[in-house]
């Protein structure tokens, strides 16, 4: 139902709050006559500030990396381009590793829009529901024949970003405020987000892992899962990466079949 | 299960023992813990590479109020020096730039 | 991965906390968690933005349901655009009533403005003409949302730095009208009259004289900041950076001496100070609440 006509006025005053370049609404003036200019600009700064701080406390690693006038350079032409769908300020910025990816000043650092998805994966796991992992008993309990149709549930918080590049060491080196030293970022590195009760934890993944925790959170059986995993790799360490997932918290229940 | 990706029962229990005598023998791996494995032995290490700071990294809030930093304006490319990116190679001595390719 | 409450419409009944009365409070920032929990404080309330708290699970949740075990809480909705002229967002309604259902606030307020239109949302809190077809549109969506909640709603008034050539009223007048016809209270925010005052050229004491105080069940106190408008005059930004001028002190008086003791509340959301210049603002206005006793029986529309 579209609003009567009467109602026409945030149509006419919201299509210059993200565009710089247009002039105040007519609808608008200051008291006594005065000229809508820069109380107009009050709202554009307010809601571009706020939308360039709410991608800053995101990504605040990217912001590190890249310098403050950059990040927020960068994230204004975002901002303007993709504005949030939501009202929950937590679930914006999904699009931005995207488009850091396509960004042209960002072209020399290949690896960001990675480091920016790792961010985009903690922040999730931040505010995924709780849910308390499966335990050990609960597979122990499992019937050796039954083993190769074991599904495991993925827990809410549990999140994978694979990279060709150092992404998890780029990420955690600029996570806080202390010194980043030299990092090779061409060592390709896949991230295991995780908060198993209440802290958000990142592991790096072995070689091979991503592809078979993807497999499992995705429901595809433990066999399947497995002799994918070993097809790539001969030597791929099956009982570590069980280990490994189990004890990061990355599901939450077991069940069997082709779910 | 397609007949291409076999796997033998004998295979997944002898990794599921091994995984949960693991899990029941060791603690989880900290942070200096798992970069130390992870330096002698990458290849079998989940290692923690960041955990926790709930308080440093929580998010963005809303607002209701305005805010008295003046950043709206500009459509313009200023390019500026700073940040962390220059301590990160790649091969052929490229190091992360904000200069134009 | 899921980041928002499942709507829930069963048939919980929503139960609040009895009225706190003259009471001062502070925002709640998660960095002052310790602080608070340590300090073993009785007194006070505090306030969260309800968004904040839409997430499925997580640290948020826990620091809240800290807070709430023991202080009321007061849940303050900063993106329902009730203002706005499309239909209030479903989702977001239904994850509101969640909240006030989960946590049971003593207060429940939202804004007069607007936030999102068409798939946009603004993150700011945006004006609108005071006019009959916005007063329709504001009363439809109050209902709307004190429908979904099972109480009423404390409706804010805004500070604005411009006004619309169409408004055919007063805000005061647009107010006291929402606030007859749908039965919510009020949120008077004595620093947004003062902007508002500032950056239109007229008296805060008329408008506070005109508000209807009666309907007053909370007061938001905040800091603001300066800038200039195109002829170089002030104008005020509603910042909420740094403490409360000493105006906005003396106008608080004033209401308080009038209205009497109501839940006031210390608004710090940027440059956020550590805890004690937070409680110390707030230790502020208790010292108002408890030293002004209203002057006689206050009607609505005495003069000030």
């Amino acid at each position: 139902m579209p609003p009567e006509p009467d109602l026409g006025f945030a149509a006419a005053f919201a299509p210059a709050l993200l565009d710089p370049v247009r002039l105040a609404p007519e609808i608008v003036t200051g008291p006594n006559g005065k000229a809508p200019g820069k109380r107009y600009d009050v709202y554009r700064n307010n809601v571009t500030v706020s939308l360039i701080d709410a991608l800053a406390a995101i990504y605040p690693a990217v912001q590190r990396i890249t310098g403050i006038d950059f990040f927020r350079a960068m994230a204004r032409f975002h901002v303007r381009q993709t504005p949030p769908i939501s009202p929950l300020l937590f679930d914006y910025g999904r699009d931005f590793p995207a488009f850091i990816a396509q960004y042209e000043h960002a072209q020399m650092m290949p690896w960001l829009a990675d480091v920016a998805r790792i961010e985009r994966a903690w922040l999730d796991a931040y505010h995924a529901a709780d849910a308390v992992p499966v335990s050990p008993a609960q597979l122990a309990a499992v019937a050796p024949e039954r083993l190769g149709d074991l599904v495991l549930i993925p827990h809410p918080a549990a999140g994978i970003v694979r990279s060709q590049f150092a992404a998890v060491t780029i990420f955690a080196a600029n996570r806080d405020t202390s010194p980043v030293g030299r990092i090779d970022a061409a060592s390709p590195e896949d991230a295991l987000v995780t908060r198993a009760e209440f802290d958000v934890v990142v592991r790096h993944l072995p070689p091979g892992g991503a592809a078979v925790a993807s497999s499992l959170m995705s429901g595809r059986p433990l066999g399947e899962a497995a002799a994918r995993a070993l097809d790539a790799a001969a030597d791929f360490d099956l009982a570590s990466n069980i280990t490994g997932l189990i004890e990061a918290g990355a599901f939450t229940s077991i069940a069997f079949g082709d779910v | 299960m397609s007949a291409k990706f076999a796997v033998t029962t004998l295979v997944l229990a002898g990794a599921m023992s091994t995984a949960l005598a693991t899990l029941a023998a060791a603690a989880p791996l900290t942070k200096a813990e798992g970069d130390a494995a992870i330096a002698a032995k990458k290849e079998k290490c989940f290692g923690v590479a960041l955990k926790g700071q709930n308080d440093c990294a929580a998010g963005p809030g809303t607002t209701c109020q305005g805010t008295s930093t003046t950043d709206f304006q500009g459509n313009a490319w200023k390019f500026v020096q700073g940040g962390t990116c220059t301590s990160i190679e790649l091969p052929g001595g490229k190091k992360g730039s904000l200069k134009p390719v | 991965m899921t980041t928002a409450i499942a709507p829930d419409m069963s048939a919980v009944p929503l139960r609040y906390s009895a009225p706190i009365g003259g009471v001062a409070g502070t925002s709640f920032k998660p960095e002052h968690l310790q602080a608070i929990l340590g300090a073993n404080q009785r007194r006070g309330f505090f306030e969260v933005h309800a968004e904040n708290y839409m997430g499925a699970g997580g640290p948020p949740h826990r620091a809240l349901e800290a807070i709430r075990r023991d202080h009321p809480l007061s849940l303050h909705g900063v993106c329902m655009s009730i203002g706005g002229p499309q239909p209030l967002d479903k989702a977001h309604l239904a994850r509101f009533r969640g909240l006030v259902a989960r946590y049971q606030p003593a207060l429940v307020s939202e804004h007069l403005a607007w936030s999102t239109h068409e798939t946009s949302f603004f993150n700011d809190l945006l004006p609108l003409p005071y006019t009959a077809a916005t007063l329709r549109n504001v009363c439809d969506h109050i209902d709307q949302v004190q429908d979904a909640i099972r109480r009423p709603l404390l409706l804010e008034n805004p500070s604005t730095y411009i006004a619309f050539r169409e408004s055919s009223m007063s805000e005061t007048d647009f107010i006291r009208t929402v606030a007859e016809r749908t039965g919510c209270g009020l949120l008077l925010d004595i620093n947004n009259v003062f902007v508002s005052a500032t950056n239109h050229g007229f008296s805060a004491l008329d408008y506070l004289a005109d508000f209807p105080l009666a309907r007053v069940g909370e007061i938001h106190l905040a800091g603001h900041a300066e800038q200039a408008d195109d002829e170089g005059d002030l104008l005020l930004i509603d910042s909420h950076d740094g403490p409360v001028a000493d105006a906005v002190w003396k106008l608080y008086e004033i209401v308080v001496r009038r209205r009497g003791g109501v839940p006031t509340l210390i608004e710090w959301d940027s440059k956020i100070p550590d805890w004690p210049v937070l409680q110390a603002e707030a230790a502020a206005a208790q010292a108002i609440l408890d030293r002004c006793r209203p002057v006689g029986l206050t009607g609505d529309r005495h003069a000030a």
